[in-house]
């Protein structure tokens, strides 16, 4: 009885030994490619680019199945990092997916003709407006990431573009000339 | 020579695993939809099969029976055989993405693969000795793959046939592999291991 229970444990022991080693030993760290990409991207997860979000946009770029220039919110910046992580040419963004924007803007909802018909929340990608069937909605402001996509569903057309004007809590200092801020790995 | 042959042709066609003992049934019907899981799904088990058949040979030959552990040998392999699994699974991950890649979901699944225990402890009932159990391990796994294949390629074409609608789906699968099987059967009279 103490034979089984002993030899059990060591055999044990030892097979989580080698797994733990092994672990360490292998380990790896995701696809770096895909990682790197993903990292460059600007996360709005709007799907302009025609993919479900920035990961799965990633993931097409690495594989080699969809080109650097679909990225409107990224605009030049974006691609012109992409174009030097992955040493291929610097191309200009694809107008089929949009266009760069001057500044950030959101949508806000003309409240009054609302109809409720809950359409704009289905284009959504990052569910920032609220509603319900036949009641307004509404845009969180904070939540919007400007990608615009809320406008063409919209059958009365109460969807409207406006700046974004800095306040003091949102001011931010201007990001460096020429240079990409994305954290860069290693 | 000729008897590792014996061991393999017997493997894979007379007495093959799935079709004639009915080991493995569920992977069998699980991932046959289509062909391409059933070829990673193959190619993970029979890397996975063969290594754990060696395994839990060495594991029953050196430490086992040294100590008369004898009956302890069921729970002994399942843990080989998870060993096994997952230290494939790393190794593979590290050294070759893209084979992860093709086999990545299907490695843990490997585990609950009832062939690869009744490959560890038929080894033990034949008395097979080292060799002979690499050989009966990896003829079992070709066996799988075989007819695992074969399966999602009829399975493929199967979606498209026009099935009685009662016959639909889970049950004309079924009633193909039963067809199979038969099929295999014939083979019985082949050669005697």
């Amino acid at each position: 009885m103490m034979v089984v229970i002993i030899t059990l444990a060591i055999i044990a022991a030892f097979f989580g030994l080698l797994l733990g080693y092994s672990a360490i030993r292998f380990r790896v760290e995701g696809d770096p490619v895909v990682d790197k990409i993903d990292a460059i991207l600007p996360q709005t997860q709007c799907g302009q680019c025609t993919y479900a979000g920035c990961h799965p946009y990633a993931e097409a770029i690495a594989k080699g199945e969809a080109d650097i220039n679909q990225c409107p919110p990224g605009g030049e910046a974006v691609i012109i990092a992409l174009a030097d992580l992955l040493e291929v040419e610097v191309i200009p963004l694809n107008a089929e997916h949009g266009e760069v924007k001057e500044s950030k803007t959101v949508v806000y909802i003309d409240e009054n003709t609302c109809i409720g018909c809950t359409l704009c929340i289905q284009a959504c990608p990052v569910d920032a407006i609220l509603g319900a069937a036949k009641h307004m909605h509404t845009v969180i402001e904070s939540e919007c990431t400007g990608c615009d996509l809320c406008i063409p569903p919209c059958p009365v057309d109460c969807i409207h573009i406006k700046a974004v004007t800095p306040t003091l809590k949102t001011w931010k200092w201007h990001r460096p000339e020429g240079g990409y801020a994305a954290p860069r790995a290693g | 020579m000729t008897e590792y042959a014996l061991i393999l042709l017997s493997t894979i066609l007379v007495n093959n695993f799935v079709l004639v003992k009915f080991l493995g049934l569920c992977p069998f019907m699980g991932v046959s939809r289509k062909l391409e899981t059933a070829m990673g799904m193959a190619l993970a088990t029979t890397f996975v099969l063969t290594l754990s058949s060696v395994f839990s040979y060495l594991v029953n030959q050196y430490i086992l029976a040294p100590l008369g552990l004898e009956y302890m040998r069921t729970i002994m392999f399942i843990l080989v055989i998870a060993v096994v699994v997952q230290f494939t699974e790393m190794v593979v991950h590290k050294t070759s993405p893209l084979l992860y890649n093709v086999l990545g979901i299907f490695l843990p699944l490997i585990t609950t693969n009832c062939a690869v225990l009744g490959v560890a402890l038929l080894n033990v009932q034949e008395q097979n000795n080292f060799i002979q159990s690499l050989f009966y391990g990896f003829g079992a796994s070709v066996g799988f793959s075989m007819v695992l294949v074969l399966f999602s390629a009829m399975r493929e074409r199967i979606t498209a046939a026009d099935v009685p609608e009662v016959f639909q789906g889970s049950s004309i699968a079924l009633i193909t592999a039963g067809i199979m099987s038969l099929a295999f059967m014939g083979f019985a009279g082949l050669i005697k291991v």
